[in-house]
């Protein structure tokens, strides 16, 4: 007992030194789910990290640290709590799985800053929630899908069936059927995040079942190298993967977190930060689309125009009508789907060749 | 001219003793070598590793929360080992244990009472008991490859909790998301000491289990029959014992430890059923097993050294800036090391210099090395 307590009284001191230590610096940590080389989602968290440190100027104001691979069950807890107690300011925690031990660990440190992506859940004043809204980037894919594709057919590699991945599945046929009514999109379910054979596999087998567009929602650049090697177009995600495919890419939705981090760690220089639930898209410049490319002109002309429209807000992609898979209606006519259903989206709209896994 | 390795006629009993140490400080150096190509002090790269999870109680705290399942999935895997029954789905196992048990506080949520959590832990350990029972079961019956059967329900059983907690078990509160609702405070392993860190009970479970299947193994009949089987079945069918019995028995065993450890682990350390609850624990206990010489009391040490290269490997991807890759590199030595230095203690390396005219030499290896995979 009395060495706990010395333990104790020895880790607390060590924690004052450091605190003093880092005042002149902000320390910004970072949970990642993939490896920050995926070129996908953590990739693109991680340019995010580099883009706000920049930004709020350099390695003198602002220090990073990042853990990446972070398995999102009980290892969750200890990375963010050992980030917690390293002297961390303000900690992002970048997958869904890790709601539950963000919260956890904020309760026992309310002087840090927590912030969550993707989720749903601030249980303390001192944890926010961010997300984007991919599925307007999604929709310009949809439409550019529908003027490219000859069979009338995308593939869709999808992750989990969750909202924000339905979401983006319903948007992109949307999209599509805004230019040709009769148009069908297959999905493949990896299970997976980030798993290139997965992924690539997925996109053979939509390949030899004659779609000739490929869009993911998946982290690796597996199936843009495939569509590459069978010559058919394909869509990037989460970053920019012309390089994967230079003749193959027509667009990619970028996820653009460095305005964010940086506003969010520059509230933790300032003093100013505070709780938000911010969900945010093209407008504000969060979901950013790769230049159209491998595209005739006038395709391009009409992904730009929609594009135009959504960043305006002149046009939601969800707005009515809107049938859902079973033939029953979801919106009427130019009524508008609010964020809430949305955000907990579990059923396709028409025009979906699949059935959502339940 | 090639390397013929040659069965010692004897072992050194002081080498068996000294080899997992040996493996350790093999590691230790390469470990340190790899840190200079990389470009990073090896003395602070090593120190964040192996030191620094040492030096702070909440640290400790997680320590013990990352060796629980480990020693628990060990030391029922070191009795399917001892009887050469090679069980690789101890991941699969964890997996349906924890699925088993939570059943309970999900479809009685009413039911809340002292009685909850040892009903979860039994029915935990059925669980993995009756998972591990499949491989065996074939393997007694119709003498098929376990290494096959019970990796590939690892998958089977992945995807039975992926779709349970995406559909029957999901918590209708989170918003269309995977997980299962959390559980009530009567279905939680309790926290050793809650002041100072999150440990919970799980730890001293591991390590009750290892002490008694240490007196399986070493005191009972039981134990004998096992090792007699597993060393040479002809002999132990003149003494009477049942090769397919010690399968069945040995999986089951194995197969409610890990069962045991998936239930601890979400009601302790994770509070509900979610899609990902193992890091592959099922998998790195395999490391454990023969870290620990197969022996339940060496896997405790050994379950906390292979702990501790995952937290060592967190801190010093933050101390020192290298990648998460270095702890799967680590671990990877020391089960190399581990198993080198074992090939090394039962046999001896010979080089064989070509001879034209001589007939083919006797094959070189007559009996397969003790305790590889």
């Amino acid at each position: 007992m009395k060495k706990t307590i010395f333990a104790l009284a020895a880790t607390t001191a060590m924690l004052v030194a450091g605190s003093a230590f880092a005042q002149d610096k902000t320390k910004a940590c970072f949970i990642y789910v993939g490896p920050i080389g995926d070129f996908g989602w953590s990739y693109q968290h991680h340019q995010g990290a580099l883009e706000m440190q920049e930004a709020l100027g350099g390695e003198e104001k602002v220090e990073i640290a990042y853990l990446e691979s972070v398995p999102e069950g009980a290892d969750a807890e200890r990375a963010i709590e050992r980030f917690a107690r390293s002297g961390c300011g303000i900690i992002f925690t970048t997958s869904f799985g890790y709601m539950d031990a963000t919260n956890k660990v904020a309760a026992k440190f309310p002087d840090v800053k927590f912030e969550h992506a993707t989720g749903f859940k601030r249980e303390h004043a001192n944890v926010s929630t961010y997300n984007s809204k991919f599925h307007e980037g999604r929709y310009v894919q949809g439409v550019i899908a529908a003027k490219m594709s000859t069979a009338g057919v995308a593939g869709y590699i999808a992750s989990f069936p969750i909202p924000e991945v339905v979401m983006g599945i319903n948007a992109f046929v949307l999209g599509a059927q805004s230019v040709n009514p009769e148009f069908k999109v297959k999905v493949v379910w990896a299970n997976t995040w980030f798993d290139p054979g997965k992924e690539a596999d997925a996109a053979k087998v939509l390949i030899d079942q004659g779609v000739d567009i490929i869009t993911q929602h998946t982290d690796s650049t597996a199936p843009m190298q495939v569509a590459a090697e069978r010559g058919i177009k394909a869509f990037g995600q989460a970053s920019d993967m012309i390089k994967f495919g230079p003749e193959t890419q027509l667009t990619s939705i970028i996820d653009d977190w460095g305005h964010y981090y940086t506003e969010r760690v520059k509230a933790v220089m300032d003093g100013t930060w505070e709780q938000v639930d911010v969900w945010e898209g093209m407008a504000e410049e969060h979901v950013v689309m790769a230049p159209y490319t491998n595209m005739p002109d006038d395709v391009k002309a009409a992904a730009e125009e929609i594009e135009a429209k959504i960043k305006s807000g002149e046009f939601n992609p969800f707005t009515g009508p809107i049938m859902k898979q079973d033939g029953t209606e979801w919106l009427k006519d130019g009524e508008v789907a609010e964020d809430g259903v949305l955000l907990g989206l579990n059923f396709y709209v028409a025009g979906v060749d699949d059935q959502l896994p339940q | 001219m090639r390397l013929e390795l040659v069965k010692r006629p004897q072992q050194s009993a002081l080498f068996s003793a000294l080899s997992p140490f040996i493996a350790f400080g093999l590691m230790v150096v390469a470990g340190g070598v790899i840190f200079l190509i990389l470009g990073k002090d090896p003395v602070n790269g090593l120190y964040a590793y192996f030191i620094e999870p040492l030096t702070e109680v909440w640290s400790l705290h997680e320590l013990a929360i990352k060796a629980a399942p480990l020693i628990l999935i060990a030391v029922g895997l070191s009795v399917c080992f001892l009887s050469s029954n090679w069980n690789i789905g101890a991941e699969g196992q964890f997996t349906i244990g924890a699925i088993a048990g939570s059943a309970i506080p999900l479809y009685f949520p009413q039911f809340q009472n002292g009685a909850v959590l040892p009903m979860m832990l039994i029915c935990g350990a059925i669980g993995g008991a009756a998972w591990a029972a499949i491989p065996a079961i074939l393997k007694a019956r119709f003498n098929t490859n376990e290494i096959l059967t019970s990796l590939m329900l690892v998958y089977v059983a992945q995807l039975i909790l992926d779709w349970l907690v995406r559909g029957p078990w999901r918590d209708p509160a989170a918003m269309s998301f995977p997980q299962a609702p959390a559980f009530h405070s009567w279905a939680i392993v309790p926290e050793l000491m809650p002041m100072s860190g999150r440990a919970n009970w799980g730890i001293v479970l591991a390590i009750v289990a290892a002490v008694a299947v240490w007196f399986m193994l070493s005191r009972t009949l039981k134990g004998f029959e096992v090792k007699v089987i597993g060393q040479s079945p002809r002999a132990g069918r003149f003494g009477g014992f049942s090769t397919a019995r010690t399968i069945v028995f040995a999986f089951l065993v194995s197969g409610a430890l890990a069962g045991l450890a998936g239930i601890v682990e979400v009601s302790g350390a994770i509070g509900r059923l979610q899609p990902q609850i193992s890091p592959g624990y099922g998998f790195a206990a395999i490391i454990v097993a023969f870290l620990g010489r197969l022996n339940p009391l060496g896997i405790v040490a050994a379950g906390f050294v292979l702990a501790l290269s995952y937290l060592g490997g967190e801190a010093a991807q933050i101390g020192i800036g290298v990648t998460d890759k270095t702890v799967r590199a680590f671990q990877g030595m020391l089960l190399f090391f581990v198993l080198a230095c074992d090939t090394l203690i039962h046999y001896r390396v010979r080089l064989v210099r070509p001879a034209p005219a001589a007939p083919p030499a006797a094959a070189p290896v007559t009996e397969t090395a003790h305790g590889h995979g």
